[in-house]
């Protein structure tokens, strides 16, 4: 278990992964739920236990979508996405660990020219460093 | 000057391990007035006291100063201690060394000095301290009740049974509270209304117990074993001695689109109704909100059917004042409000009810006559999904942040009456923990899984979503499988969070009893005192107090009735000496502490003084009656010019206490 | 009282009309949006992580240039971004110093700017009587499902729009349009967001759920207020017929103001 890292985790989320009383509401909410390898309960308690290196590793962290469902959900307050973006984050602030890189925004638009800047733009903020 | 003896207490090492009690008491008897200090392992304990006594003799004391825990806990112990050889147990003062230095404090040597200051403080009140005698004021033989559910009804039944006068004042037009909306309890399946009508039937029948029902307390005044409240009786438009309840006005209303709450608005009702059968008084009640005749004087058809010629359009809300000696509060619960909860689309689907909901549906006087329907269609559902604490146990700020305590067992009851009744419905239940302590509840809920064969899925649900072909998707962690399910239901089923009654909290205020920040009435201890308020002579009684069911309900209940009856048989009770009084010469007669004073302890009178220059002068003045006065020193603070003054508690004490305390 | 508006960067290219319609509605009903001189970008997503402050400096900026009025908001991501931003600076004091010693205002910025959605402004500022009363081609007959999205109302705490869980702005304004709103239970559920330049199949499972209970509950049309969701409803939701509209431009329709 990787303490430094732990601690990196919460700092940055603000999150308090001991408030959770392991209902899975969020896990029950997640629009993302079937994409992922771990689901959002399972990171939230995987913070708490530490292993957060199994969670950089994990292409979950790639797949939530930022929506605030378990947030607003959440009986506790836990607040799940922000442990989730702090992770990617922890992972993308690495020397060449961007997820999406700049280079393939042409290819992007190029294959879908309706593809809104908005969604470039959100992507590249959640991907990239 | 007094002749003062000072006793610190080690309290075993509570306060001997961080304060230097040898020192304490060295240092004090240097204190000007002490001619006698010492230290002893347990003052509280006889030896302890006997070794007060004993210095009250040989020393001639006239003030006692005790350096030991809060006053709270012992200085009654003490006080009588004292008095057993004639001193005025008002000439002993506490220092409280244990609760605000010793068990707050690590650092020995600060402790100490500090033990010492508050010894010091208390020292320099005793100075100032006089022998007070405490008077004695006459219980009022009568109680009163607030709210007639099960609650209420067991209590007035049980202070009626040791032969007091007992009122109960219920806002609903008939008394039975949520009991009566309920189908069968747990865990032994029972009818409600079977074993609750009978009580309720004796409520009416008894000499003893009398029922104030559509009435609310309006104000509160006086003291323990002598209350005086108001009571108003809201106009039912029915004259109750006359209404023989046949309900034939029921049938011939014409306004027939009014909610039915009794059935929590699953059906309707009609402008004037009794809401259910055996209604206690089973009186018809008018509802004014839809009353034809009330609104604009067209119809008068109840008028006309009524042959008892009972109904009276011109009735007014009636206030009546009445005295007791001690007051009951049991104003039970509510579900809460689910709007804060729309991810389950309460509001969206009909089929998406609530627990209290289901037990009108499966209520064999409910709305769909006992045979469980969809609200919706009213066809047979297949699949239901009940979906545990919804609200409870919520921090986010949308619920509430205790567990209501009754829902794990009243959705084990429902399932499993489900199952049995209709058994090709499948039964799922989200839980988060499934908590059943009680005697034979955890075998209850097993029985629902083992031989009912009820899905209990640990996960809560985040989503349900109706269709327009009148399923509804369902979607819910499965925590033990780490699956998110997708379950096509006919009905949802939200254990919502129960509340205390909105009524509570003015009633609280009224009442002068202390509550916490979820509006349920404080103890005056939570182990001790549980169905005692803080608030003299006002006693609690089920759910107001905190979440229980039906049998925990009964028996606070019943205790709280023990508690008033203890209070009622009492001949006498001893009034509290430490009263506010008015110095007449500096009073500025501003009104001041009449405003502030939650106990209308103070009038005022206009009285004739003698100046100086021998002329008369009449001059407006408080004055306070000591038989309410309650010593909260609430005047005291709030007078301009310095008139009030509160025995046991003087200005010139308490300056003496902050001197000691700041000097050095 | 000024009302400062935030385009946002779609809103200048791929969603003009949602824009167009909105100032032109705006003006008609009588208040004036002054575009923010200089604005920058919001970056599409509030980054939640309390230590990153350049990402959401453009929103600072916006914000601090703003307090002599209200900062009016139209495209769903810019409002999310930023009240959000707008909610850490007055209630994250590390941030809030963070962003203001490097900012350097004259005076430093804590959050005072009341943002506003164009919707906002319809509800509390026009009000929704009043618009009704300024329709001059009521939109009868129609049945509208509002889109909420995710952005436009979570989190609540910070963007304090609407109960998040059952919102009526939106129906409010469908009814102020002489229209009738349906409601079904996917309009508060994510379309699949930007996802969509992951795994064009996450939004289109999103979406496809969004369009199906629209379209059972009875909706004629769909609206929005943002540009992403009606990409994804309207691209990657293949199969369904109904019509996803930005509501500037229904209501532009039934100001009479639509050319």
């Amino acid at each position: 278990m990787n303490n430094n890292l732990k601690e990196q985790v919460l700092r940055m989320s603000g999150v308090n992964p001991l408030k959770c009383m392991r209902c899975g509401k969020c896990s029950a909410t997640c629009p993302s739920y079937d994409e992922m390898e771990y689901h959002p309960h399972q990171i939230v308690y995987m913070v708490e236990k530490g292993e957060i290196e199994k969670l950089m590793a994990s292409p979950s962290i790639y797949k939530c979508l930022s929506c605030f469902a378990c947030v607003e959900r959440c009986p506790r307050d836990v607040e799940p996405a922000k442990l989730v973006e702090a992770i990617r984050l922890a992972v993308i602030r690495q020397q060449g660990q961007n997820h999406l890189k700049a280079k393939d925004i042409p290819d992007l638009i190029e294959a879908d020219p309706d593809l809104p800047q908005q969604a470039l733009v959100t992507a590249f903020r959640k991907y990239t460093k | 000057m007094q002749k003062i003896g000072v006793f610190v207490c080690w309290c075993g090492s509570n306060i001997a391990a961080t304060v230097d009690v040898q020192a304490v008491s060295d240092t004090l008897a240097k204190e000007p007035g002490v001619v006698y200090a010492t230290n002893y392992q347990y003052m509280c304990s006889e030896s302890g006291q006997n070794l007060i006594k004993d210095a009250i003799k040989q020393y001639g004391l006239t003030g006692v100063v005790i350096c030991s825990c809060s006053p709270r806990m012992h200085e009654a112990t003490f006080r009588k201690a004292v008095a057993s050889v004639g001193l005025n147990p008002y000439m002993l003062e506490v220092a409280n060394i244990r609760e605000q230095c010793s068990w707050i404090h690590k650092d020995k040597a600060l402790a100490t000095e500090k033990a010492i200051t508050l010894g010091r403080a208390a020292i320099a009140k005793v100075q100032l301290n006089a022998p007070l005698q405490a008077g004695e004021s006459p219980v009022v033989k009568r109680a009163l009740v607030i709210g007639g559910g099960i609650a209420g009804i067991q209590t007035a039944l049980d202070i009626a049974e040791a032969g007091f006068e007992v009122d109960i004042v219920e806002k609903q037009p008939t008394i039975g509270g949520k009991m009566a909306q309920i189908d069968k309890t747990f865990p032994t399946l029972d009818c409600a209304a079977c074993i609750l009508t009978p009580k309720m039937v004796e409520c009416s029948q008894n000499d003893k117990v009398h029922i104030y029902s559509y009435s609310e307390v309006t104000s509160v005044k006086g003291f323990v074993g002598n209350f005086t409240v108001s009571i108003k009786k809201k106009a039912r438009y029915v004259a109750e001695n006359k209404c023989t309840g046949c309900g034939e006005c029921t049938t011939k209303c014409p306004m027939k689109n009014v909610p039915n709450e009794f059935n929590l608005g699953l059906d309707n009702r009609r402008a004037i109704y009794i809401p259910f059968a055996q209604a206690v008084p089973k009186v018809a009640t008018i509802d004014p909100n839809y009353c034809n005749m009330l609104k604009n004087g067209k119809c008068g058809l109840c008028a006309k059917v009524c042959t008892a010629g009972a109904i009276d359009y011109k009735q007014q809300d009636q206030v009546i004042e009445e005295r007791y000696g001690a007051i009951v509060v049991a104003t039970g619960y509510n579900p809460i409000k689910l709007d804060k909860f729309e991810e389950f689309d309460y509001s969206l689907s009909k089929d998406v009810v609530t627990s209290l909901e289901l037990e009108r549906l499966m209520n064999a006087a409910g709305p769909t006559g006992g045979t469980l329907l969809r609200p919706s269609d009213g066809t047979h559902p297949h699949t239901i999904v009940f979906v545990q604490c919804v609200g409870s146990r919520d921090t986010s700020g949308c619920g509430k942040p205790y567990c209501s305590k009754i829902c794990c067992m009243y959705t084990a009851k429902h399932a499993m009456l489900i199952r049995e009744k209709y058994p090709d419905t499948e039964v799922y239940v989200f839980y988060i923990d499934v908590r059943t302590p009680g005697k034979n509840f955890d075998e209850f809920y097993r029985r629902a899984v083992e031989q009912y064969g009820v899905h209990y899925i640990k996960g809560m649900v985040g989503k349900v979503a109706p269709r327009a072909d009148g399923k509804i998707m369902v979607q819910a962690s499965d925590l033990l499988a780490n699956e998110q399910l997708h379950i096509e239901a006919d009905m949802v089923v939200l254990a919502a969070a129960i509340e205390p009654d909105k009524s509570a909290r003015p009633l609280a205020t009224m009442l002068t009893a202390s509550m916490d920040t979820n509006d349920f009435f404080t103890e005056a201890h939570p182990k001790l005192r549980p169905v005692e308020s803080p608030t003299a002579g006002i006693f609690l009684s089920g759910v107001c107090q905190g979440p229980k069911d039906i049998p925990e309900t009964v028996s606070q209940a019943s205790a709280a009735a023990a508690k008033v009856i203890g209070l009622l048989v009492t001949a006498k009770l001893t009034t509290n000496p430490c009263v506010a009084h008015c110095n007449e010469l500096m009073c500025n007669g501003c009104s001041s502490c009449e405003r502030v004073c939650p106990y209308g302890a103070i009038t005022y009178v206009e009285k004739e003084f003698r100046m100086p220059d021998r002329t008369t002068q009449l001059r407006r003045v408080a004055s306070v009656n000591p038989a309410v006065c309650q010593g909260c020193g609430a005047c005291t603070v709030a007078c301009p010019s310095g008139a009030m003054d509160l025995n046991g508690f003087s200005n010139s004490q308490i300056m003496a206490e902050v001197d000691a305390i700041c000097q050095k | 009282m000024v009302y400062h508006y935030y385009p946002g960067c779609t809103l200048k290219t791929k969603a003009k009309d949602l824009d167009r319609y909105g100032r032109k509605s705006m003006e008609a009903l009588g208040i004036t949006l002054t575009e923010l001189e200089n604005w920058q970008c919001c970056g599409g997503a509030f980054t939640m992580a309390k230590d990153e402050i350049a990402t959401k400096l453009s929103s600072v900026r916006a914000l601090a240039d703003s307090r002599d009025g209200v900062l009016v908001t139209l495209c769903s991501a810019c409002h999310n971004v930023i009240k959000q931003t707008n909610y850490a600076m007055a209630n994250d004091a590390e941030f809030a110093m963070k962003a203001n010693n490097y900012s350097k205002f004259d005076v430093p910025y804590n959050g005072e700017t009341k943002v506003m959605h164009y919707l906002e402004v319809l509800r509390d500022v026009v009000g929704f009587d009043n618009l009704a009363k300024a329709v001059k081609n009521p939109l009868k007959g129609k049945k509208i499902a509002a889109y909420y999205g995710c952005l436009l109302l979570r989190p609540s705490k910070a963007l304090q729009m609407d109960n998040p869980e059952n919102p009526k702005i939106l129906e409010d304004f469908i009814r102020a349009i002489g229209a009738e709103p349906v409601l079904y239970p996917y309009r508060n559920e994510c379309c699949g967001g930007y996802m969509a330049t992951e795994d064009q199949s996450v939004a289109a499972k999103k979406s496809g759920q969004v369009m199906d209970s629209a379209a059972e509950m009875g909706a004629d049309m769909i609206i929005t207020a943002c540009p992403l969701c009606l990409y994804n409803l309207t691209k990657n939701a293949p199969g369904h017929q109904i019509p996803v509209y930005y509501f500037t431009e229904l209501l532009a329709e039934a100001l009479g103001v639509k050319d």
